[in-house]
């Protein structure tokens, strides 16, 4: 200790110190980084030259005129090159893409493709770069999941936005958090993964797919179980509540207040 | 009481201890009566008069309301623990299942799951609490809008003020106590109130909660509050609500026959009494009803409270709304300048949260000026007279208009409790919901005020259009010469009544004190005064309506003969006066 203290003031001390830290910051970025990786390409990109051309035939009629004849993108839509298989498993999935108007942001609609469709278009996005897949059935079954703690994951990562029940909330600009109640599986996990419209990246070193299956499961338990003191009335909260007193609640007891009084006169 | 002052005879008294009763209700009846004197007491409440109103029922709503929430919070107290000591949880909702929480939490779960009825008897207390404010709620605006808290009534009006305000803290408290994510983040908002509030914020704060928020104290000093202090406070300005009530007698509405010494209606035994009896049983039932079929508080889904998650949808229950909505629209920023600055001091500075300490201005302005406005409404008025009788809100233009405006101000504040539930189910722009209802803030009230004004005015133009012509009967007349009119049905005795008994005094100027001078204060006064009288309608005289009879090419036959008319057929077009 004594000869690190009386070295210190050496004149190449400050150069090893640099050196020590950019060592240190940039070994725990490159382990971070391919912690990710690893992580992220664990589904294998199963898909077949023949998918990846189907695919690219129904981009070039469908998606072509935003997102340009190469994905590239353009003013109107943004580049595809890298969003990998799940983001298009999200976006037209669910109807999102293509886009039924501009707007703050797109919105949900009946799926425009069929099932096959989908995947020949996620099997070409995924050609363009390497990105999130789509992920494997074992991450998606709620069986596995321990809906407890997915519970508690998700009071911290998601009821922010889309509201302690999953009913959805507000953000800026007219922009929202979707409702979750009825979202399938695979559509949660690839939410989390691609990070869609305003929602962040939840990538696998955030939360890694066990607990994305836990998160999944419980908010598939919580959909089972309904509400168990009734109607629900949009598991809003007091503002729900209120509005119900305020309007069925007075109602019923001034309908009753005029038909005491009206006795009398 | 009355019976004291009569003189009696020896035999009549001999007659009174010698009496037996003959029938089972006598013997029971002469029991009581000759050992706590029902007899009397009957006689002075059993014989009081109360009139007959539909709007005359809300008192007595938010009365049952509270009894019902009394009475399922007693229940609730068999399970509940008040403890922030943790403890893991197994009971049987599955999605929280071996997660660390308070005791308080875990034993509200229980009653929800795990205990016969007490989910229900939970629902039946939260929809009991918040039909209990919204009952005196609109008592208040009843009162206020027909004037009932004038002379002699307004420390009845500020008792009923200072039990709304109870009732705001019996809400708050309870809401506080389950210890999850919700209610812990509104404790959250009352903290930093706290600790807003310049020098002593930090210190009360810091008692409060015992040391820094949420420490291990504030749930067992809310429950004290909750089910003991402000209930006993609750229940000892009740009983003086009620008993000032039975001194000063009901108001009831002008109508034939009802005067300023009177009251028209029935009296509580034993009609009354049924009444009031079974409407206990329909507040229950519609109470029941709610808590039997809509879920309320679903305190499983917010989870054990933790400092660091909110929650979309936060907000506290409907009557501290105002307290957040007004939070909500108050701007942190004014373009680039930031509202909260620190104070120089020698201590190295104090920071002054503007934006937490304005929003208290409209708050407190609005519960002050609840307060204050029986004497505030007289100072500027200068009506000492009792009143038993109530206005019709549109006899009262300025006062109606101006309470409208209050209450507009008020929904302002609540309804942007509800901001972001606006912006997401009518697809608008949360920041734009916001700038209107910063409008709205300082727009709302004087639209409101102006616009209800001349409403009122109108209506009172229209009574005595109707008072003086009649109504449109609908039915036009040819006369043999071809003149066409419309036919008009005067209104009978007791509507006239009604549209004529009402006073609409001139403004009064300002007046000299005792040594002729007229002060600064007596200018603001009769300003005010002028501003309150100033647009009138007068209600309509004796002469009036003689001449509007005449003018109708009648025979002025006596007013009473006139009123007695069921039909007159107007002998000129409506619009010739």
């Amino acid at each position: 200790m004594k000869a690190l203290s009386q070295k210190r003031r050496h004149p190449f001390a400050f150069v090893a110190l640099l050196l020590l830290g950019l060592l240190v910051t940039g070994g725990l970025y490159a382990a971070a980084t391919t912690v990710n990786q690893a992580q992220a390409s664990n589904t294998p990109d199963g898909f077949s030259s023949e998918q990846v051309d189907e695919g690219e035939r129904l981009f070039v009629a469908n998606c072509a005129s935003c997102h340009g004849m190469n994905a590239e993108g353009s003013d109107a839509g943004p580049s595809l090159v890298g969003v990998g298989a799940a983001s298009v498993e999200f976006q037209v999935g669910t109807g999102r893409m293509p886009m039924q108007m501009s707007g703050p942001q797109a919105q949900q609609k009946p799926p425009q493709f069929n099932e096959e469709q989908t995947t020949q278009l996620a099997a070409y996005v995924a050609s363009l770069g390497a990105g999130p897949g789509i992920p494997d059935d074992e991450w998606l079954d709620v069986d596995e999941g321990d809906p407890a703690r997915g519970g508690e994951l998700f009071r911290i990562n998601c009821a922010m936005c889309h509201n302690a029940a999953g009913a959805g909330g507000a953000l800026t600009e007219g922009k929202y958090a979707p409702s979750l109640h009825g979202v399938d599986e695979v559509h949660i996990y690839t939410a989390m993964t691609t990070g869609p419209q305003n929602m962040p990246v939840f990538n696998d070193a955030n939360i890694p797919p066990e607990d994305k299956r836990d998160i999944i499961a419980f908010l598939k338990t919580y959909e089972q179980q309904g509400s168990p003191g009734g109607f629900s009335l949009g598991f809003l909260g007091p503002v729900s509540e209120g509005l119900l007193i305020w309007t069925l609640g007075l109602a019923l007891l001034i309908g009753s207040m005029v038909w005491l009084t009206s006795r009398s006169s | 009481m009355s019976a004291s002052k009569e003189k009696y005879t020896e035999a009549q008294y001999l007659e009174a201890i010698e009496y037996q009763p003959k029938t089972g209700t006598g013997k029971i009846a002469n029991y009581v009566d000759t050992r706590v004197g029902g007899t009397s007491i009957v006689r002075e409440f059993g014989r009081k008069v109360f009139p007959d109103h539909w709007t005359f029922m809300f008192g007595e709503v938010a009365l049952y309301s509270f009894i019902i929430t009394v009475i399922s919070g007693a229940f609730l107290t068999f399970w509940f623990d008040p403890s922030m000591a943790t403890t893991r949880y197994s009971g049987s909702y599955a999605p929280l299942q071996g997660l660390e929480m308070s005791m308080a939490y875990a034993t509200s779960l229980e009653l929800s799951f795990d205990v016969r009825g007490g989910l229900f008897m939970r629902q039946l207390h939260h929809w009991g609490a918040l039909m209990f404010v919204l009952a005196m709620s609109v008592h208040m605006i009843r009162v206020f809008f027909t004037g009932a808290f004038r002379k002699p009534r307004e420390l009845n009006w500020v008792v009923g003020a200072t039990l709304l305000v109870l009732g705001l803290a019996a809400g708050f408290t309870g809401y506080s106590l389950p210890d999850e994510v919700l209610s812990g983040n509104g404790l959250r908002i009352i903290d930093g109130m706290l600790k807003a509030i310049p020098v002593v914020g930090t210190y009360i704060s810091f008692f409060l909660f015992g040391g820094e928020f949420p420490g291990n104290e504030v749930i067992p000093r809310l429950y004290a509050l909750h089910i003991f202090v402000i209930p006993a406070l609750l229940l000892i300005l009740i009983a003086v609500h009620l008993f000032l009530v039975v001194m000063h007698k009901h108001t009831q509405y002008p109508g034939p026959g009802r005067t300023q010494r009177n009251v028209v209606g029935y009296p509580i035994g034993p009609v009354y009494a049924a009444k009031a009896g079974g409407f206990f049983f329909i507040v229950l039932g519609v109470l029941s009803l709610l808590a039997g079929t809509f879920q309320i508080n679903a305190l499983w889904n917010y989870g054990p409270y933790d400092p660091s998650p909110v929650q979309a949808g936060t907000q506290p229950d409907w009557y501290i709304g105002w307290f957040d909505g007004v939070l909500r629209i108050m701007p942190g920023f004014i373009g680039n300048i930031p509202l909260e600055f620190v104070l120089p001091t020698p201590w190295g500075g104090n920071s002054v949260a503007t934006p937490v300490l304005v929003p208290m201005i409209p708050i407190t302005v609005l519960l002050l000026g609840v307060f204050v406005w029986p004497w505030l409404e007289t100072w500027i008025t200068g009506d000492k007279r009792e009143h038993h009788l109530l206005d019709r809100p549109r006899n009262a233009p300025t006062r109606t208009a101006f309470g409208v405006a209050m209450v507009v101000w008020y929904l302002v504040m609540w309804g942007a409790a509800s901001s972001d539930l606006m912006a997401t189910h009518f697809a608008l722009s949360l920041n734009d919901v916001i700038y209107w209802l910063r409008a709205a803030f300082f727009l709302g009230p004087i639209i409101a005020y102006l616009l209800t004004k001349r409403i009122c005015l109108a209506l009172q133009r229209k009574d005595r259009e109707v008072a003086l012509h009649g109504h449109e009967a609908g039915v036009i007349e040819v006369s043999a010469d071809g003149e066409f009119h419309e036919q008009h049905k005067l209104p009978n005795e007791h509507e006239l009544w009604t549209l004529v008994s009402y006073e609409a005094p001139a403004p009064s100027g300002p007046r000299p004190n005792a040594k002729g001078k007229i002060t600064a204060v007596e200018k603001v006064r009769a300003r005010l005064n002028r501003i309150w009288f100033e647009d009138r309608v007068e209600p309509v005289s004796r002469e009036e309506y003689l001449e509007a009879i005449g003018h109708h090419g009648e025979s002025p036959a006596g007013l009473e003969a006139a009123q007695s008319r069921q039909a007159i057929t107007s002998g000129a077009p409506a619009d010739s006066r």
